[in-house]
């Protein structure tokens, strides 16, 4: 039986992460509520923190710089998640509903 | 191609299996109309990607993955699922016909675009490393060439927490 190493490849790396970009954003689009959007924005964060792991495998010189940039991502995903996740609680107090459309007394 | 049982042909059974968590999981995420189910989707997404970073020659960053993105944010998705989302929940009606397919087609426009980017460039070829990328240098390059960018996440990570507290504890006294 053989398999084929696509493991060492570039190209391999930047297609999962071009997958994990498109379903974060059919998932933006798609989801109905804003907890479900928030999950797909996640997805998006992660493929961009995977695109700069696979050029830093790959094309970078000094290959420090994108492990603490991939840091960088997390830890500025962790306070993104923490902040948009007390707004979706304060928004349900307020409108009993974390449907998108609910809020919208800022619409003209 | 390799023979399956060697070194090299189990790493690559590995990586699919990797990939088709990655896969699995992010399908999950997407298309589960119970937002719990939705989360556990996410969680199978993000140690799948932990398992690329290891292919990547970073095992701290697949730990760091598994660690905040599969433990503290999964978590704090299901609290606030369980907080925000009603018990009978009313179905989200107002739905245009087109939304499913409009966006179908929108995520793949963009995702294929990317692919034929990164199929079509050529890339410069590898250049000599300067070191190996292990965790010690990575925790040197920390605390001395990227030291403000370390203190400005934490500064934002503070400010993360407070502001969230804020915003939580805002309309508790109304009812």
């Amino acid at each position: 039986m053989e398999i084929p190493v696509i493991y060492n490849s570039l190209h391999t790396y930047l297609l999962i992460a071009a997958l994990l970009f498109g379903f974060g954003i059919y998932g933006i689009l798609k989801h109905r509520s804003l907890i479900g959007i928030l999950i797909s924005a996640e997805l998006v964060l992660c493929a961009a923190s995977v695109n700069f792991m696979a050029f830093n495998r790959f094309l970078a010189p000094d290959p420090v710089v994108g492990q603490v940039f991939a840091l960088f991502i997390i830890g500025l995903a962790a306070a993104e998640a923490a902040i948009i996740l007390s707004i979706i609680i304060a928004v349900y107090r307020n409108y009993k509903s974390i449907d998108p459309e609910e809020p919208a007394e800022l619409a003209g | 191609m390799t023979p399956l049982f060697s070194v090299e042909g189990l790493a690559g059974v590995v990586f699919f299996g990797f990939i088709l968590l990655i896969i699995g999981g992010a399908l999950v995420a997407t298309h589960a109309a119970n937002l719990i189910r939705a989360v556990t989707g996410l969680a199978v997404a993000f140690i799948g990607v932990a398992g690329i970073y290891y292919f990547l020659n970073s095992p701290f960053l697949a730990l760091m993955q598994i660690l905040i993105y599969a433990g503290a944010i999964c978590v704090a998705l299901v609290f606030a699922v369980m907080l925000a989302e009603p018990m009978a929940v009313k179905k989200f009606q107002r739905r245009h016909p087109l939304a499913g397919p409009g966006a179908f087609a929108a995520a793949g426009l963009l995702a294929w675009g990317l692919a034929a980017l990164a199929y079509k460039t050529t890339w410069p070829a590898a250049p000599t490393r300067v070191n190996a990328g292990e965790l010690e240098e990575v925790g040197r390059a920390m605390m001395t060439t990227f030291v403000v960018s370390f203190e400005l996440i934490s500064l934002v990570l503070l400010v993360a927490i407070i502001g969230s507290l804020v915003l939580a504890r805002n309309g508790r006294s109304r009812k």
